[in-house]
């Protein structure tokens, strides 16, 4: 029987199969941050049931924290009261959490890996959709809500019903200054924001295979964003490499079994799926999304379609509306008041990388009211800062800031005005994501940073062919 | 044991992709209860000026947005088009549906997390072809009142011209719903087969348990 590495490790962690057609899957790791624990503690506590294993839990503060200022604690007393109540929390089980005072504390799905707990083969949940992150570590992650975090505290386990498999094959070399995070909006464009529902999708191919970690995080975190609940890479040599020397892997006395397991996570040659698409890397270029779903999505040089391609014509003519954008506009021609860089998609160092390769030496355009890097970790910021790159960025007119999910969905300070634009390295441009009103387009860190010192769109290749 | 039917108003959200942030905008997110989010339903929406937890009355309705128009705002079924819930896990979105007193929705198509918090909350889902729901939402719109009926037990909504349309339902989802279980109390009925699968990955892969 041939199995797809999403088969293998669904099977490794069946306890049981229900009557119902669901299976008992055990968890391996449970991530949780501010926002989706307190009710599913308070539930415990209300049926006085225990924590099943405290170590299988990561706890940080991520979403509602401010990005500066942090000297003096949590300002706004909503977020104050929330933060407690997991700090409260985790006392009171002894769960470990990476608070505001540790260099560890950061995005959730940052963390995880950065940290080395998010490790090959694991089943790994988090109240949060972007879970999906993990997966490029060949681990099976997705997001739950609030019910389930609380299931999985109190019995860690899920009941679920098995996902079918779905093979996203890409082939071929990137173009350059093309990103992993041009390709999965490109192929959410593709197959659209529910194409992947009911599936857990397994990426594959020589592009894939040939981009690093980082770069095949931003993939699986999107993933969520064409439908899927996960998505899976498979383990190889760059997972491995990615994986040396974190702080919580395997110690040594077992390093060597952990490794000959993860070996095996890999889909078999010839196992079935139960749908195949296939894409190749030199069709795609730098991406920009132009309306309030991340299907609706072009290339840099396009224009905005029109209604043709369209079925529901009052939905696409309110979204335009929305976006104060006219059919037929060239995307080159688009300005932008904000820039944000940041957010689980786009945080980490190599995305810091990339954005400061482009804006070294350059100035913010005048027209920007304001850009913001948001490094995704503490760790991440101590490293960029030991490259300098928050100088490149404070130089250039950029804010640097703390750790936090930030403008991703703005439940800190940090979020747009009604009618601001905004070119985001996020992954949700659903109305009033980033702000009541708020329009918000998502590219990649170097098209976003290109934005801010053009102050409207432009190809980054372009650019730094020019520079 | 829970009622067996709805009946009541249909509320007419003509279209796709509805996501939960649009169904509860973060700023309501700091809650730390499951209750008290009916207000904010739709809120970007709903209201013509944005809100807080802490600063919320007081706020001028948007008469445009249907939630606020009559018989809609007092209806209790929802109608959408596809991919219903999409985006974020926040089951905040479902408490928000159900602490508007709205009790069933119905769409061509919904997102996996936003169906599984509903099956764990007690929200009857019902997916529909989309010509279906076409005709029901154009009709809701064009009546002064668009009351149709559910029947769980024989499966099928009755309009109000009488016709019938049979639906189809996963029956855990119908068991789950029809009484209100407890999952976390029902998994742990299987604790001795949890710990037994415990104790085997031990010594298997004992590397997952040797990272304090």
């Amino acid at each position: 029987m041939k199995h797809t590495l999403y088969d293998k490790i669904w099977n490794d962690h069946c306890i049981r199969h229900n009557e119902d057609n669901s299976s008992l899957i055990y968890i391996d790791r449970h991530l949780i941050h501010e926002v989706t624990s307190p009710q599913a503690f308070d539930g415990l506590s209300l049926k006085k049931r225990n924590i099943w294993n405290k170590n299988s839990i990561l706890a940080t503060t991520d979403h509602n924290l401010q990005t500066k200022n942090r000297d003096h604690g949590i300002t706004d007393p909503v977020s104050k009261i929330q933060i407690e109540t997991l700090r409260d929390n985790c006392k009171k089980h002894n769960i470990e959490l990476y608070d505001l005072d540790n260099i560890k504390q950061g995005i959730v799905h940052v963390i995880g890996p950065e940290l080395g707990m998010t490790q090959p083969g694991m089943t790994l949940v988090c109240g949060d959709s972007h879970t999906s992150t993990h997966g490029a570590l060949a681990s099976l992650a997705f997001g739950i809500g609030t019910s389930d975090v609380e299931h999985v505290l109190a019995t860690q386990c899920l009941n679920l019903n098995k996902e079918k498999n779905f093979n996203i094959r890409v082939n071929g070399d990137l173009n350059s200054f093309v990103t992993s995070k041009d390709l999965i909006l490109y192929i959410i464009g593709k197959i659209g924001t529910s194409g992947g529902s009911g599936y857990t999708i397994e990426y594959t191919g020589s592009t894939i295979k040939n981009l690093s970690i980082e770069s095949r995080m931003t993939i699986c975190n999107m993933t969520i964003e064409a439908g899927a609940k996960s998505g899976l890479m498979s383990f190889d040599e760059v997972t491995h490499n990615y994986l040396k020397d974190r702080e919580f892997l395997p110690n040594n006395k077992y390093y060597d079994d952990a490794l000959k397991y993860w070996e095996t996570l890999v889909s078999d040659e010839n196992a079935i799926f139960d749908r195949t698409e296939e894409f190749n890397a030199a069709d795609v270029q730098p991406q920009v999304t132009w309306g309030t779903s991340p299907e609706m999505v072009t290339s840099i040089d396009s224009k905005i379609p029109n209604e043709d391609s369209f079925s529901n014509k009052e939905e696409y003519a309110d979204t335009l509306d929305y976006m104060g954008l006219k059919s037929g506009t060239e995307i080159r021609s688009i300005s932008l008041d904000k820039i944000f860089i940041g957010s689980c998609t786009n945080s980490r160092i190599e995305d810091l990388r990339n954005a400061a390769n482009v804006v070294k030496g350059e100035k913010l355009s005048s027209k920007i009211k304001q850009a913001i890097v948001v490094p995704g970790s503490g760790l991440v910021k101590a490293q960029a800062e030991a490259e300098g790159l928050d100088i490149i960025f404070i130089k250039a007119g950029f804010e640097w800031r703390d750790p936090g999910c930030s403008m991703c969905l703005g439940m800190n300070d940090d979020f747009l005005q009604p009618y601001e634009r905004c070119a985001s390295t996020s992954n949700r441009n659903f109305q009033g994501r980033q702000g009541d009103k708020g329009r918000t387009h998502l590219v990649s860190p170097s098209m976003a940073a290109v934005a801010g010192i053009k102050g409207h769109f432009y190809n980054v290749k372009d650019f730094m062919n020019e520079k | 044991m829970k009622n067996n039917t709805y009946k009541g108003q249909i509320i007419p959200i003509n279209r796709d992709n509805v996501d939960t942030d649009l169904i509860i905008p973060k700023q309501y997110l700091k809650s730390i209860k499951k209750s008290g989010f009916g207000p904010f339903l739709f809120d970007s929406l709903r209201y013509t000026t944005t809100a807080t937890l802490d600063s919320k009355d007081n706020r001028e309705e948007d008469s445009s947005f249907i939630l606020n128009q009559s018989p809609y705002c007092s209806g209790n079924i929802l109608i959408s088009k596809s991919n219903f819930g999409c985006g974020s896990s926040r089951e905040h979105a479902v408490w928000a549906i159900q602490n508007y007193g709205i009790e069933v929705v119905i769409a061509e198509s919904f997102a996996d997390i936003f169906s599984r918090n509903s099956y764990k909350n007690g929200l009857l889902l019902i997916s529909l072809e989309n010509s279906i729901i076409t005709d029901i939402i154009d009709a809701a719109l064009s009546s002064n009142h668009y009351i149709i009926s559910i029947n769980l037990l024989s499966n099928e909504i009755l309009l109000p011209d009488d016709t019938k349309i049979d639906f189809e339902i996963d029956s855990a989802y119908k068991d789950r719903i029809m009484n209100n279980l407890d999952d976390i109390e029902l998994t742990l009925r299987y604790q001795k087969e949890i710990s037994k699968y415990e104790n085997k990955i031990k010594k298997t892969k004992p590397w997952l348990f040797h990272n304090e």
